[in-house]
């Protein structure tokens, strides 16, 4: 018998933000182009030295509130604060705040040196100092070698290093990054997002990442805030936004789920064919289910809180290391279950047939999110 | 891919035109700057260098050849002035009105020249609209003279009618800046006024050299502004080859002219071609 996955537990995160200082505070901020809303009564809270990732799908408006922050597009109401400073007020020039653009625009009539020079430059910094500060900088991103380079004779991967050195040369207070790794292919992909988030801890600066890559968010962040249609939909840690979606968007936006729609009747839920009981009012609730947590028959789950259930497996899908089962059940009710990937043929008696289990507890709440427009 | 007979058929015509009218008129112009014009008024084909020695020997060509690239100079520079704030209002800050104000730079380009120099005659003549009017509000008592008739007159003429010329390459140049380069500076602590020099102007620089090119290489050949409005003090080279080919009928001397104001033209447009592409970047 195949020994049962270990369930991602959503523990609750104790590097806690809150335990930080604000760095940035931004308050009920909206965003409209024309008749056009993008962004509403958004409101967050930066921490110092914190890595925040901005999640979102394309037109959630994570860019427009990235570029709301470093100046680019002023808010149509709301108030960004640093620290006892009105930010939304100030130029670009004057916030100290600098960013990595998605297509890195470095300077093409400058070398890669002059590039990361130009910030010190333009704040006539004396010269030994910048030349000093220059060179630590793109020693901490490897391109000293290349510092003589015009950008356009480097890699792209290169050039993301250049534009990070040129951003924070100048030592701001916050970074932001606007889907900074998008243009890379897979595995520097891969290696830029360690080497990221291990600069950012060297650094100390806040980060604020902008990203419609899921996986990303939940490798390098501290906090994940995720924005749906201008909107914020959750903001923690990986773990709780994973462990506790709090939408049915959060749910299925990051990993699988199962949302399974059920009505809570005096302290029991019924959901198609299943029911377990559950300490809820009456009345009509979501709940999200993640496939680790449902496993065929046998695998182990004890106690009362279990919930088994039969059905017609009308789908398979080898992961690797697990493979993603779905089962037609009773009424109707598809489950997606994800098994280590030899479970399937030591368990299934019948081919077609399964039992699944899973512990009504892994059953998380969700607040349903209707469509906007 | 094509057929030989294909290549041949579509590659002959260009050719022919460019043998007829440029090779062939190159050729001859070369070939009559080493000949000479008989005292009978003949033209004698012996080849001689003396045209060249003449030009060498003679102020008259040196200083008038001098005031033309200093006309010209001026030109360019007065051209450079009006049309890059233009270019760079058009480009930068004109928004929806972008397209209107483009067109209102190409249409002069479609009334005549003539017209044109014409209607800078009647404003800066001395009954004309400019000294009328500043007579009336007492500015002064008598004419201006220096107006019409004058170096001041070809260059203001110049630069009215080639201006065009040095904005819409500036424009093409401005427009090919991507504008997160301005972000970045803006948001690695420039301000406006840094970021224009720092970025934007050295980002322009192919399209300067190239409006620039325009503005001076075009007025130094101009002839027609000099004899509308230049009088005896703005005579300008070309108006000297005019007469050479004409009324002195000295074509070998007049050929001598054109060749070396060639000459110059071309090392001027293989300099600005170097400068445009050390400047470019993509």
């Amino acid at each position: 018998m195949a020994s049962p996955i270990t369930p991602a537990v959503a523990i609750p995160d104790n590097a806690q933000s809150s335990t930080k200082p604000t760095l940035l505070s931004i308050r009920n901020v909206a965003k409209a182009f024309g008749r056009n809303p993008v962004l509403r009564n958004v409101s967050l809270e930066i921490a110092e030295g914190e890595f925040l990732t901005i999640l979102g799908e394309s037109g959630s408006g994570k860019t427009t509130l990235l570029r709301i922050i470093a100046g680019f597009e002023s808010a149509s109401s709301g108030e960004l604060w640093m620290g006892s400073e009105r930010l939304d007020h100030q130029p670009p020039y004057r916030r100290r705040v600098n960013t990595v653009f998605q297509s890195y625009a470095l300077f093409p009539h400058l070398t890669v040196e002059q590039n990361v020079g130009y910030g010190l430059r333009v704040a006539k910094r004396p010269a030994a100092e910048i030349a000093q500060r220059v060179a630590e900088a793109l020693g901490k991103v490897k391109m000293t070698v290349h510092a003589k380079s015009k950008p356009s004779k480097i890699s792209g991967g290169q050039q993301q290093r250049v534009a990070l050195a040129r951003a924070l040369v100048n030592r701001p207070r916050l970074l932001l990054l606007d889907e900074p790794l998008s243009a890379l292919d897979a595995n520097l992909r891969r290696q830029m997002q360690v080497e990221l988030k291990s600069l950012q801890r060297e650094v100390g600066i806040a980060f604020v990442f902008v990203t419609h890559d899921q996986e990303e968010a939940m490798v390098m962040s501290d906090r994940i805030a995720l924005l749906r249609s201008g909107e914020l939909e959750q903001v923690a840690t990986p773990r709780e936004i994973y462990g506790r979606p709090a939408t049915a968007y959060v749910a299925s936006f990051i990993g699988h789920t199962n949302l399974l729609k059920g009505e809570v009747r005096g302290g029991v839920v019924q959901c198609g064919s299943l029911s377990w009981p559950a300490s809820l009012p009456d009345g009509p609730a979501l709940f999200s289910l993640r496939p680790e947590h449902v496993r065929l028959s046998g695998s182990g789950i004890s106690g009362d809180a279990v919930v088994r259930v039969r059905g017609r497996v009308v789908h398979q899908a080898f992961h690797g290391a697990t493979e993603l089962i779905r089962v037609e059940c009773a009424g109707g009710l598809v489950l997606v279950a994800r098994t280590a990937a030899a479970a399937v043929v030591h368990n299934a008696v019948v081919p077609n047939e399964a039992e699944l289990e899973f512990s009504s507890a892994d059953a998380v709440l969700v607040r349903d999110s209707p469509e906007r427009n | 891919m094509f057929s030989r007979a294909y290549k041949a058929v579509v590659t002959l015509p260009p050719l022919l035109w460019v043998t007829m009218f440029l090779l062939v008129p190159y050729l001859l112009m070369f070939c009559y700057s080493f000949w000479s014009v008989s005292p009978s008024q003949v033209i004698v084909h012996s080849w001689n260098l003396d045209n060249y020695k003449e030009l060498f020997q003679k102020t008259v060509y040196w200083q008038t050849l001098l005031r033309s690239m200093w006309i010209a100079a001026r030109v360019m520079w007065f051209s450079l002035l009006l049309g890059y704030p233009l270019a760079y209002f058009l480009s930068f800050y004109a928004g929806k009105r972008k397209d209107l104000l483009y067109q209102l730079v190409i249409i002069p380009l479609w009334v005549s020249y003539l017209v044109r120099a014409y209607a800078w005659k009647t404003i800066l003549g001395s009954d004309g609209v400019l000294n009328t009017l500043l007579q009336y509000v007492h500015l002064t008592k008598h004419p201006l003279d220096f107006l019409l008739y004058s170096p001041f007159a070809v260059v203001l003429t110049l630069t009215h009618i080639y201006t065009p010329f040095t904005i819409l390459p500036i424009y093409a140049a401005l427009e090919h800046i991507p504008r997160n380069l301005v972000e970045a500076s803006h948001d690695l602590g420039a301000t406006p006024g840094q970021t224009f020099w720092k970025v934007i102007f050295p980002l322009s620089i192919p399209g300067v050299v190239a409006g620039a090119t325009f503005a001076f290489v075009l007025s130094l050949g101009d002839f027609l502004a000099p004899l509308l409005l230049g009088g005896p003090s703005g005579i300008m080279i070309s108006n000297i080859v005019v007469s050479l080919f004409g009324a002195a009928y000295n074509w070998p001397l007049g050929a001598a002219i054109s060749l070396g104001m060639l000459v110059i033209v071309v090392s001027l447009l293989f300099v600005s071609e170097r400068l445009e592409k050390k400047w470019s970047f993509s």
